[in-house]
């Protein structure tokens, strides 16, 4: 039996057809407890009392070693009028998700698409492209900064080599380390790259052979046919994309480690929550920030999926309609 | 059809094969041009790898030039690291916190994907959107409140928060299992069920073996996230230097002064090569495991 007859939005779809009903069996209460049961001691102390937990330190000061004492509403305070890094990290997540963002889904868009253009020996290439998601952050995040170094690493002698004068200092630079770092996510593109591969090969083969038929240019068949079709796709990786980028830490730290960031170019929310609580020891702070970044992302999946009946298109309806 | 000359058969004939020909002609263009944007963009994506194994055999005065190739290669630097950090005690740290995370990962997330996809049964759709919406939850909501309870527990610094976790079973792991479980036909169930078989033996003997690519796909995913993951060591064992990992020991590598920068590429790609390794024997798990849920670990 095969993995990939299932697909990875299949729960956010109804199905078709209603399963015709099923004899009764008598249901064993006690086995499905026990079965659930480690996860539901994870969940309620890895999740809900934590959550409850940080939702109540969110309103207090605490440092770990005094109790936590109330204090109302001074931490959203601090962070929104008293607190430039809140500002600056805030800033500097937005940036890179508005352009990262983007970004990666037409990279991936374009490598899953080159990849179903040859009849033979794509899946070598494929092989290639999604090597690179497999390296761990902290290893690729150091030989990015030591081959993207101006002054040892090779990449800028290549640039230099191809005809570009003054190739850009990269992590070195505070207006190009996050150019670094985004470049760093595009190599690593092979997992929402095959996604998107998944999807392009679920498009009916019939569908194109129908558009050529009617004289579409190959533009017109991707634009009208593939695009549409890989809109729930795209919707997908958005809404994976925004919690994601809001929760940037590794890459961002082990950069900035390297190169001393000193402007604070590479200093993301994550990175702020993580000073925060473990560096200040302003745990009540930083759980008020962890809050703020939870409503953000809320906010932000609740625009999408606002949107998306707009550009969405599922095949056979959606859960979220 | 009589009504053509042999001769004007024959031009037809022959520009028939012309156009078959060009056809022929068109095709091969199309695949020279595919495959060299494909190798071009393999070029790319292999390059920094090069570049790190490359830099990684050079001596430290060379791998300051910007040279591409070693001359001489320096194959004592995958010796020598050895002796320049603990890297031995680094990697079996990172595998033991692995192979446990591992083992518990898949121990605690089968039975509740079982229930969920094999079993009908009042609240599972409410329990199946309350791990959906886990998924998506920010670690760093929970992360405050939980590193106290460690803390309480006086388990920082030690593996414990790292592993024991993993044995209450992931949000991820349970999504990509049950998946895969809901695929396994009913009347299999039914078949075992009228023949008398308890629910523990029939998901332990028929469904656990049938859906063996899911578990080692889930297998795959936690040892790689436990093998790849910098936060949780960086927050549990880096006040232990006994207790680093390999994550966590190249990321101080900066602050070990006789340690050359070169040397950091060597334990680089040493930290890499079990990843690619591993990816290169199961690619097959890896991809379908990543189709089947749209997320990596």
């Amino acid at each position: 039996m095969s993995l990939s007859r299932v697909n990875a939005i299949a729960p956010f779809q109804k199905k078709g057809a209603i399963a015709p009903p099923r004899k009764k069996l008598k249901v064993p209460r006690l086995f499905i407890f026990l079965c659930l049961s480690p996860w539901l001691f994870g969940i309620i102390f890895f999740t809900a009392y934590p959550m409850v937990s940080s939702f109540y330190q969110s309103f207090t000061k605490f440092n770990l070693i005094e109790s936590p004492e109330w204090v109302g509403l001074d931490n959203f305070h601090r962070m929104f009028f008293e607190d430039d890094d809140f500002w600056k990290a805030l800033k500097n997540t937005v940036w890179i998700s508005a352009i990262s963002i983007p970004l990666r889904i037409c990279f991936a868009i374009f490598t899953a698409w080159v990849l179903t253009k040859p009849k033979r020996g794509s899946s070598i290439y494929r092989t290639i492209f999604f090597l690179p998601s497999m390296v761990p952050a902290v290893a690729g995040t150091m030989a990015f900064t030591y081959i993207f170094n101006p002054a040892y690493g090779p990449i800028n002698k290549m640039l230099e080599a191809i005809g570009i004068k003054d190739p850009p200092f990269w992590f070195m630079d505070p207006k190009w380390s996050k150019w670094g770092l985004i470049l760093l996510g595009l190599w690593g593109i092979g997992d929402t790259m095959i996604i998107f591969l998944a999807g392009l090969l679920d498009v009916p083969t019939s569908l194109y052979e129908a558009a050529e038929l009617e004289g579409a240019s190959g533009w017109q068949s991707f634009r009208y046919i593939t695009l549409p079709l890989m809109t729930p796709v795209i919707f997908f990786s958005t809404v994976t994309g925004v919690i994601g980028s809001f929760q940037y830490f590794t890459q961002a730290y082990v950069a900035s480690g390297q190169v001393n960031d000193y402007s604070h170019a590479m200093y993301f929310y994550a990175t702020h929550i993580y000073f925060s609580a473990f560096r200040a020891y302003e745990m009540g702070y930083a759980s008020a920030l962890a809050w703020v970044l939870l409503v953000i992302t809320l906010l932000c999946t609740l625009v999408i999926l606002k949107t998306q009946k707009r550009w969405v298109h599922y095949p056979n309806g959606s859960l979220f309609k | 059809m009589s009504t053509y000359s042999p001769e004007k058969m024959r031009e037809i004939d022959a520009q028939s094969r012309k156009a078959r020909r060009s056809k022929r002609w068109n095709n091969f263009l199309h695949m020279v041009g595919n495959h060299s944007l494909l190798i071009a963009l393999s070029a790319i994506f292999i390059l920094p790898l090069y570049l790190v194994v490359v830099i990684s055999l050079m001596s430290k005065g060379q791998a300051e030039t910007r040279s591409l190739w070693p001359h001489p290669f320096v194959w004592h630097n995958y010796v020598d690291i050895f002796t320049a950090v603990p890297f031995l005690k680094w990697t079996l740290n990172t595998l033991f916190v692995s192979v446990m995370g591992t083992i518990g990962t898949v121990v605690s997330s089968v039975p509740p994907a079982y229930v969920l996809s094999r079993l009908q049964w009042k609240g599972r759709q409410t329990t199946f959107l309350v791990i959906l919406s886990t998924m998506m939850l920010p670690g760093q909501v929970t992360m405050i409140p939980v590193y106290i309870i460690f803390s309480r527990l006086h388990w920082i610094p030690s593996f414990l928060p790292l592993i024991v976790p993993s044995f209450f079973a992931s949000a991820f792991s349970i999504f990509l299992l049950r998946q895969f479980f809901t695929s396994i036909p009913d009347e299999i169930s039914d078949a075992a069920r009228i023949d008398g078989c308890s629910e523990f033996k029939l998901m332990m003997r028929i469904i656990v073996p049938l859906a063996k690519p899911a578990i080692s796909a889930i297998a795959l995913f936690s040892f790689l996230g436990s093998w790849n993951d910098f936060f949780g060591p960086l927050l549990y064992i880096v006040e232990n230097e006994n207790l680093w990992t390999l994550g966590i020991g190249l990321n101080a590598f900066q602050g070990i002064h006789h340690v050359d920068t070169n040397m950091m590429m060597t334990a680089s790609a040493l930290f890499m090569a079990p990843v690619i390794i591993i990816f290169f024997f199961s690619q097959k798990v890896f991809i379908e495991g990543v189709t089947l849920t749209g997320v990596k670990g």
